[in-house]
This record gives C-alpha cells, structure tokens and sequence, in this order.
C-alpha cells in the first residue's frame, strides 16, 4: 500500500483547528477545577460541624484589600497581553510586573492572616474540622498563586533579556489563561469561605 | 475452518453446563441449625424476603435478555462465518439502520423503566416501613473484630450472638437494631434475615427484621475492617417468645458469685483483664472488649472463632494469635496455674 | 537484527552499544516509544498482579487454610487491586492510545511529546514507589510493609490510628503521583485529538477509537482529580494533623466514600471504554463490514461519559442513605445500562451479514461481546439497591466486576496485541499459539468467574483471608482456583508467543489484515516520523476509498 495520499486539491489554509497548547491549558484547568471543587464541597459539608475551637465568625476577616489586588492582576495580565501582541514589549513588560506585584502583595497578605490566625486566635490545621478545611483550601489556592508567580517571573526575566516579542503572544495568552483561572478560584474561595461559611 | 463450528458448540456447551451449576448452587437447601448456608434465596424474614422476590423478578428478566442476545450471538456466529467457497467480493456494506437503532434503544429504556418502579417499591417498603409498637431495640456496636449487643429497655449488655425473639406475622414483634461503630466500617449481614447495613463512626444507622422461624442465622461482618475482618463472625439465635423472655431474664442478672472460684476471680480483677471487660457485680468495668457477664452462656468465643470450650478459652487467654492472629486481645502470659484457675472462675460467668 | 534498527525502519544501524540504546529509550519523546513503554510496563505489572491474584486463590482453596497470615493476604488483595487499575489497565490504554491515535488521525506525534515522557515516568515512578513498600512499608511502626487497606483505603482505616507505620502513605503517594501521569496524558490526548488531525479528518471521520479515548480522556480529566484532592486530604490528617476523615473531631468516614466513588466510577469508564475502541477496531475488519451506527456509537459514548458522573453512590447502597437517595441512584445506575447496552446491539449489527474471519483478535472480541453481556447483567442486578443490599461486599460482586475488567477488558486488551502487534513490531503472532491461549484462558475464566457467583448469593463476603467450612463455600472455592491456575498458564502462553514471535513471527508487511484505518497505510513498525507525507482524508475509512475507488465510503456518509 502506499503511503501517498490521493492528491486532492485544496484551499490553503482552509483546514483550521484550535491550538494545541490553548486546549491543553483548557484541559488543565478542567481537572484543577475539579480538584477545587472537591476542597469546596468538603469545606462546605463540614461548615458548622466543628466540635471545638475557633469558628470562622469569631476569627475571618474577608481580606478586601488583597481581593482587589488579585482581580485587579486579572486585568493587568489582560492588558499585558494586549500590549505585547501589539508589539508594544515595554508597556508588555511594565503591566507584567504590575501583575508580579499585584500577586505577590496578595501571597503576602495570605500570610499575614494566617499569622493571624495562628498566634492570636491559636487557629492551626489541626485544631478543628474548621481549621483543617480552611487551611487546605486556602492553602492549595496559595499554592497555585504560587506556582503562577513562578512562571510569571520567568517570563519577566525572559522578557527583560528581550526574548519576549509578538510571536510569543500566543504563548503568552495561554499562561495568562493560567492566571485568570487562578484568579476565578479565589472569587469562589471568597464567597464559600468569607461569605457563605459565617 | 470447520472445527470452528465445532468449537462454538463445544463453548455453547460449556456455558450451558456452568448455568447448570449455577441453578443448582441456588438451589442448595439448608436448614438453619443444622447444616446451616446463609442463602440470600431461603430468606426467613419479611426485608430478605422482599428482596428475594424482587432478585426474582430482576434474574427472570435479565435471563430473557440473555437469551435473547445470545441466541442472536451464536446465530450470527453460525450464520455469516467465512466459508472456504465464498465469493472474494466483501458483503454489503451496510452503515446503520435508523429504525433498527431506534428499536433497540427504545425497548432497552422501557425495560429500565420497569425495572426501576420495581425497584424504588422495594426500597421504600423496606426503608419506610411503619415501626409497630412492639419491637426489640438493640443497639449493635461494632469493634475491631467483635460485636456489641445493647437491649436499653431491657438493661442487657452482651456480645457476638444475638438473641431476637420469633415474629408472629399476625401480631409483629420485629427487632429493630441501631447501629454504630467504635472504630472503623463494619458491616451487618446475616443473608437470610435481611440485606446488609454498615456500621460507620459517627453515623447513627438502623435497620429491622422479624423472623417467621425460630433457629440459629449465620453472618459476618461485610465491609473490611482491618486485619480480623474474616472471622468478626455473626449469630443471630431466633427463640420463642418464651424462651427469648427466658433468655432476657437470665442476662440481666448480675454475675453469679461461687467462692469455689475465688481465685480465678482474684486473678481476674488484678491483672490487666478488667481494663477491657465487664462482669456485672464486680469491679470489672471495662468496655473495650466484650461484656463477659455471662459468656458461658454463648457457644462460641472470640466472635464466633472457636467453640467455647475450656481448652480454646484458655488457648485465646494465653495467646490469642492462636486462634485468631492480629486480634486486639493481648496475650496474658498467665502462668499454668493462674491461667487455670481463671478459667475455672470464666467457666461459671453463665 | 538487533532492536533498534527494526524500530527505524529501513535504515539499518550496526553494532550500537546497548548502553545508547537503553539512553535511547529512557529519553524519547516519541509517542510510539512511550506507547510500547506504557505498554510493557503494563505486561510486568499483569504479572505481578496476576501473581497476587495465584496468592490469594492459593490461601482460598481450602477453609481455615494458612498458607499465608492474615496480614499477607490483606496485601496481597490490597496491591493486587491496586495493580491492576492503576498500574495494568491505565497504563495499557494510556500507552495503546499514545501509540495508535496519532497513527489513525494523520499526525507525526502527540501535541506535547515531552509531557507524553514527563507523564509515563510519573506514572512509572508510582508503580515502583508501590512496590517499594514491601522493603520500606515499616517505617519507625514496625507495623506491616506493603498497604493493607484496600484499593479504596476506606476512612478512618487509613488514618494514623488504625494504619500506623507508612504503608498506607506507600498507597496514597503512589496512586497520587501516577494520577498526574494520568492526567498529563489525558491533556495530551485531548489536545492532540483536537488539534492535529490530519485535512478533512472531521471529528465524525475520526475512528470510533479516537472518539473513545477523547471521551476516557475527558473522564480522567474529571474523575482522577477528585481522587487526588481526597489523597491530598488524606495526607494532610496522617501528617499535619488534619481531620478530614478523622471521626473522633467530628470527620466523616462517609465523605471519603463519596470522594472515592465520584472517582471510582467513573473509573471503571476510563478502564472499559477503550475496550470497547478496541472491539470497535477489530470488530469490522473482521466481520468486513463497516461499524453499524457510527453516530449512535458515538452519542452513546459520549451519553456514557456523562451519566457516569452521577451514579457513584451504587456503590455505597448499604452505607445507610435514606430512600431518596437510593432511589436516586438505582435510577442513575439504570439509566446507564441503556447507551452501554445498545452497543452490544451495534457490535452485533456489525458482524450481521459480513464474512466473518475467526482469527485470534476476533475470538478475542466475540468472547468479550458474551461476557460482556453477562457483566452488564449481573450489573443491573447489583443496581437494583435492595438485591444490592443483598450482594454488595460479597463475592458476587467480584464476580461480577471480574467478570467486566478480565471477561471485557482483558480479553479486548488481548484482541488488541493480536491485532497491532505486526504493525507495532513488523512480525504476525503465532495464530496457533493465540488460539490455545484463547481457548484455555477461556476455560480458566469460566471456571472461575462464573462459578464466583455462587458463593456471594450463599452469604461468602469478600476480603476474607479465610471462610468457615460447611457453609456451601468450600468446593466452589476450591474449583475457582483451579481455574485461577489455568488462566495463569495461558497468560504465560500468551506472553511466550510476545517474546518468541518477535525473533522469528512471519514478517507482517503494512497491512496484514487487509483493514481500513490509518496505521495499516504505513510499514510495519512505521517510520520515526509516521507519514511522509501528512494525508488527506475524505470518509471514516481512507484505506477502503483506496482500496474501493470504485466504491468509497465519501459516497454513502
């Protein structure tokens, strides 16, 4: 048999499918998702069932502040990329950081609450079913802040070296869908934990 | 390739004779008490019941269905095989058929559907069943490998067989149980007197049974528990309403006191054995292990493991991993004479 | 010949050093490399599970039998479960999936070859990390090696106080590790499937087989992620003090069945649908005959996928929910046995009017076609909850989901190594040496499988290390293992035919069963790089409308 196919004419370009690693991402975010969703359902199912110890209305303090410097990463991240398919490296670079910022403030701000929590109110993970949930939760979004922080600031430095231009756009796009997922976590993390649980 | 043919016969066969076997493995009498099999199909009591006729309606029609696509198997396999003088030319190629396809989906979803309505009737008579006013509470209590039986109303504490009395269909007293765990899932089965219901920590479940017939129903523990999961056996003894009356009365006295044993007694309240056990009347208060008050009045030892007899008691004392190995019994390590003595004290807790 | 210069196909290589081939091998980044890794890793771990599996029939055979301690048989059921999903089956598909998917849509390899390799490693490592438990298990406990828990370490036997020592950490971190492995391949699947089919391969010409992966792809997305999160959990009570499951703080042992299920049937999807992608495959060529109802095969899967979802619950009957939520369940559970059913129907049509050829894979398939039926029965019987409550934690069950994993999916993996082992080493399997494996594997897996019903309706609960006498379990018990032993022999038959064929089976050319996908168009073992040139298609069967430019299939679809 060979292996040549019949020769059949046909328009250039015609024969459009999406980009490999925008589905890949998209995959990726699906089974975080869901891992997420687990971490919610167990936070919920055992909202009010603590026997002991700290309940969240007598220690949660909804982190507005950090809130708004997440999100507002989102919209940083988006500009960023805009800039850069553009071709406009330096306002690519300049919003880049601002995100870097903006996220690491909010890593920052995590901190500081769970010292909080740990040395005044003596709310640790193993103190109740409260504090286990919280901190899992919490903790795997900070996690996963975390690791996006890493990629980011090696795109920055890549960028510095002026290796980032427009044809990386692409690539670029599908790291910053990273990042909005990461961001559209916290805003159910948010409600389930600082809303919904008191 | 005729030895094919011959070959599919023989498979035909074959499978033949293992339904066979199968029919007749379902058929396998028993008679509680005697050589007793814990048969889902000889049920002796209204929930095993309901579930046997319902399993009776599901195999009749899942047998149909079999029948149906085998017969449709074997023929197509009989039927459109290459043959050595066929024509080289490749059949029809057919693609679907809508209306086939339609057919056998739709029939499919009617079958479901019934089998569904039968089903949910079941679940509900058994699960919602109005409790009448004269029933036996019992509260089980499953441990790392044994059970615990509690009759609040009737200030009974005891261990591995279960005393319930017989239901007169006309004027029900069936036996409802509370069931819960010490450590981790268990699980109640006793086959021929209902379907099965787990023990887990911090979860209050509860089931019911009125057995028509009085007798002795095996079971065991049914969910893995843990090293000991095997032998974490069940007794269910079904008595008259006298003699469960009997039974009770008996149960609620506190220990008999025999001085002739006084010594066993000693060793048993001064070693560690009272940390675990209980013998009503006497210091002996622990409840990690079963309630020994009147253990002589059980047939078996160690959750059905042995015979309850004086040479395997003193076997378990002296090492329980003889008899069953990984158990949450310690061994004593009683000398000869300690261990003999106890026993003779054990042997009079009736 | 030496190895590697059969794997590149007409340029020969002499005299390589074995140390550059091994080099070769741990570092590719090809997808059919890692496919024939996936697969032979898989082979290894048939064997030790089936091993286990010879352990346990052996300790079976008689009542109050001690061949083995109470202790070595709660591992020995543990690993061998444990084994088989997620070290035999998932990585079988994973790696006949990476070898043929990018063969049957036209590409050159999987959209992200390095994460093909970082995920089979992943996967690799946790088998190895299992299996190190039997020499690291005891940790400063002393207490036990290998997991003893159970495939599905129900809570709160896994937690400090009742599993102390690390063998329970052996099971939760292995699973763990290769369960991103998992999902690593799904993406790449996923993403190759959706990106990389060659021109005029629409997602309804793509061959039943890529459309199944796609769909247990996208189970693996959503089903081993909860797994993970509960592993994750459960790590976090073991060694951060956590309590989750822990029932003394207020915890649920119920929630981590929950968690498990929601994996756990979904599970059992991932495992069989490939199957049925491989009876898809094998079924037409030799019958002659094109899949009957194509689109419907497809809906159906796709129905399967999501139904599977919400029917995880049949596996907690007993566990005490109320009425509602059984009744829920039993519906659920119902209403998947229809797509799943309706397939046996397609199977059927298929074979309906052709010329069928009993060759080795095919026999392979009409066994699975029968004993699928069956499992899907005795199924149904395990989804009406109160005959459930009757069978469940017995033997019937693992009748019956043997019954599925050895009678379905096994004896399709087997079709598929008849099928594609010429395209995939350039050597046919010896046809007589595949019908003696066929039909003693046969025989063994009756004897075992069907009479295993018996005891589970007799009362015989499952994951017992020994059973009492004279409760109608004995001689039952003792022929099951029987059995066990002959599949073990066929097994061993099978995997010398593997081993000897590949030094002296009949050259197989590019397409030795006259079939219609992709693969068959190019040389057996096929080029590093696939296709020459990228192919265009315009039916479900390209090699039909080539061999049939008469006849081709773009006329009728």
């Amino acid at each position: 048999m060979s292996a040549i196919s019949t020769p059949i004419a046909q328009t250039p370009g015609a024969w459009k499918l999406p980009y490999r690693s925008k589905v890949g991402m998209a995959c990726l975010i699906i089974a975080e998702s869901a891992i997420f969703t687990i971490f919610v359902v167990a936070y919920l199912y055992y909202a009010g069932k603590s026997l002991t110890g700290p309940t969240p209305r007598e220690v949660l303090d909804p982190p507005i502040f950090y809130t708004i410097c997440l999100l507002s990463s989102s919209l940083t991240i988006h500009f960023a990329s805009r800039f850069l398919e553009r071709g406009g490296r330096g306002a690519f670079l300049g919003f880049w950081f601002l995100t870097i910022f903006l996220g690491g403030l909010f890593l920052f701000g995590t901190g500081r609450e769970w010292h909080r929590l740990i040395y005044e109110h003596g709310l640790t993970i193993s103190t109740n079913l409260f504090g286990t949930t919280y901190y899992s939760l919490v903790g795997l979004h900070a996690f996963h802040v975390t690791v996006g922080l890493i990629m980011l600031s090696i795109v920055f430095l890549f960028g510095l070296a002026g290796r980032v231009g427009s044809e990386q756009s692409a690539r670029v796009e599908v790291l910053s869908m990273y990042w909005h997922f990461v961001d559209a976590v916290w805003v159910v993390v948010f409600t389930v934990v600082y809303i919904l649980g008191r | 390739m005729e030895w094919e043919g011959v070959a599919r016969l023989g498979a035909g066969i074959l499978l033949l004779v293992f339904g066979l076997l199968l029919a007749a493995g379902l058929c396998t009498a028993s008679t509680p008490g005697e050589n007793p099999v814990p048969n889902i199909f000889q049920p002796h009591s209204t929930p095993a019941d309901s579930i046997f006729h319902l399993s009776l309606f599901v195999l009749t029609i899942t047998g149909l269905i079999f029948l149906v696509v085998f017969i449709l198997l074997v023929y197509a396999l009989a039927k459109f095989r290459a043959r050595p003088g066929d024509s080289p030319h490749e059949p029809p190629q057919v693609y679907g058929s809508t209306q086939i396809e339609l057919a056998w989906t739709v029939i499919p979803i009617l079958i479901v559907v019934v089998l569904f309505l039968a089903t949910t009737r079941v679940i509900h008579a058994v699960q919602d069943a109005t409790k009448p006013a004269n029933v036996v509470e019992v509260i089980a209590i499953g441990h790392q490998f044994w059970w615990e039986f509690r009759y609040p109303a009737l200030g009974i504490v005891t261990a591995n067989e279960l005393h319930i009395p017989v239901s007169d269909p006309a004027n029900p007293t069936p036996t409802y149980l509370k069931l819960l765990s010490a450590d981790t899932d268990h699980s109640f089965w006793v086959p021929q007197l209902a379907g099965k219901t787990d023990l887990i920590p911090n979860r209050v479940n509860t089931m019911w049974m009125d057995p028509h017939r009085t007798g002795i129903f095996l079971g065991q523990c049914a969910q893995y528990c843990g090293t000991q999961h095997a032998k974490m056996l069940l007794q269910v003894k079904v008595d008259s309403r006298e003699d469960f009356e009997a039974w009770a009365n008996a149960q609620k006295q506190p220990a008999k006191q025999d001085e002739s044993v006084s010594a066993g007694r000693h060793v048993f309240e001064t070693t560690a054995c009272i940390n675990c056990h209980a013998v009503a009347g006497t210091a002996a208060k622990g409840r990690f292990g079963p309630d020994l008050t009147h253990m002589m009045s059980r047939s078996t030892i160690a959750s059905g493991a042995a015979e309850n007899t004086p040479e395997n008691l003193g076997m378990w004392i002296q090492d329980p991993d003889m008899i069953k190995p990984g158990s949450l019994m310690p061994a004593m390590k009683l000398s000869d004479a300690e261990l003999d003595s106890l026993v003779r004290y054990l042997e009079t807790l009736r | 010949m030496s190895s590697d210069a059969m794997a590149i196909g007409a340029v020969e290589i002499e005299g390589r050093p074995w140390v550059e081939t091994l080099h070769d091998w741990i570092t590719t980044v090809d997808h059919k490399r890692l496919g024939i890794l996936y697969i032979l890793f898989a082979l290894l771990f048939l064997l030790i599970g089936g091993l286990e599996a010879i352990v346990i029939r052996i300790q079976l055979m008689h009542a109050h039998n001690d061949f083995v301690s109470p202790q070595v048989f709660n591992r020995m059921f543990t690993m061998h479960g444990t084994t088989m999903i997620f070290f035999v089956i998932m990585p079988f598909m994973f790696g006949f999936a990476n070898y043929l998917v990018p063969l049957m849509i036209g590409a050159r390899d999987m959209a992200f070859p390095r994460l093909n390799a970082f995920s089979f490693w992943l996967t690799a490592f946790g088998g190895f990390l299992l299996y190190f438990s039997f020499l690291g298990g005891s940790g400063l406990y002393g207490a036990g090696t290998a997991p003893d828990v159970g495939w599905w370490a129900y809570a709160p036997l896994t937690s400090r106080a009742f599993s102390p020592g690390h063998s329970a950490d052996y099971w939760t971190i292995a699973v763990l590790v290769s369960g991103f492995g998992s999902i690593g391949t799904a993406t790449n699947i996923i993403a190759t499937i959706l990106s990389m089919r060659c021109p005029g391969m629409t997602l309804s010409r793509m061959p039943l087989m890529g459309w199944m992966t796609l769909v247990m792809s996208g189970l693996v997305l959503i089903s081993i992620s909860p797994l993970s999160a509960a592993q994750i959990m459960l790590l976090v009570d073991r060694y951060l003090g956590g309590h989750f499951f822990d029932t003394q703080a207020g915890g649920s042992a119920t929630l981590w069945m929950h968690f498990f299920w929601i994996f756990g049937h979904p599970e059992v999807y991932i495992l069989v649908i490939p199957a049925f992608a491989f009876a898809s495959e094998i079924i037409p060529v030799f019958s002659r005959k094109p899949i009957f109802g194509y689109p419907v095969m497809v809906a159906a899967t796709v129905c399967i996928g999501f139904i599977s979802m919400s029917v995880w619950a049949h596996h907690m009957f007993t566990i005490g929910m109320d009425s509602a939520a059984n009744t829920f369940f039993v519906l659920t559970t119902m209403a998947i046995a229809v797509p799943t059913g309706i397939k046996i129907f397609n199977w059927l049509g298929t074979m309906w009017g052709g010329k069928l050829q009993f060759k080795t894979p095919m026999l392979f398939c009409i066994a699975f076609l029968f004993q699928f039926l069956i499992a899907g029965l005795t199924g149904i019987m395990l989804g009406a909850a109160p005959f459930n409550w009757q069978l469940s934690g017995s033997y019937f069950v693992v009748a019956h989901f043997h019954y599925v994993i050895v009678g379905a999916i096994l004896f399709c993996m087997f079709g598929a190594i008849y099928y594609w082992y010429p395209k995939i080493t350039g050597r046919m399997l010896d046809e007589r040496l595949g019908k003696l494996h066929f039909w003693l594997f046969v025989i063994g897996f009756h004897l075992t499988f069907d009479l295993m019903h018996i005891p589970g309706v007799l009362g015989m609960p499952r994951r017992i290390y020994t059973f009492e006498p004279g409760r109608g379990w004995d001689s039952l018990n003792w022929i099951i293992s029987i059995g066990a032993f002959i599949q073990g022999i066929a097994t061993l038959l099978f995997l010398t035919n593997l081993v000897v064929s590949y030094f002296k089976g009949p050259k197989a050319g590019n397409d030795p069963w006259d079939a219609w996908t992709l693969e068959w168009s190019v040389s057996s073992p096929p080029p590093v790089y696939n296709f020459a040139v990228i192919p265009t298609v315009e039916s479900r069967r390209p090699l039909w409308d080539r061999k049939h430019p008469e006849d081709p299939d773009s006329r009728y679809e």
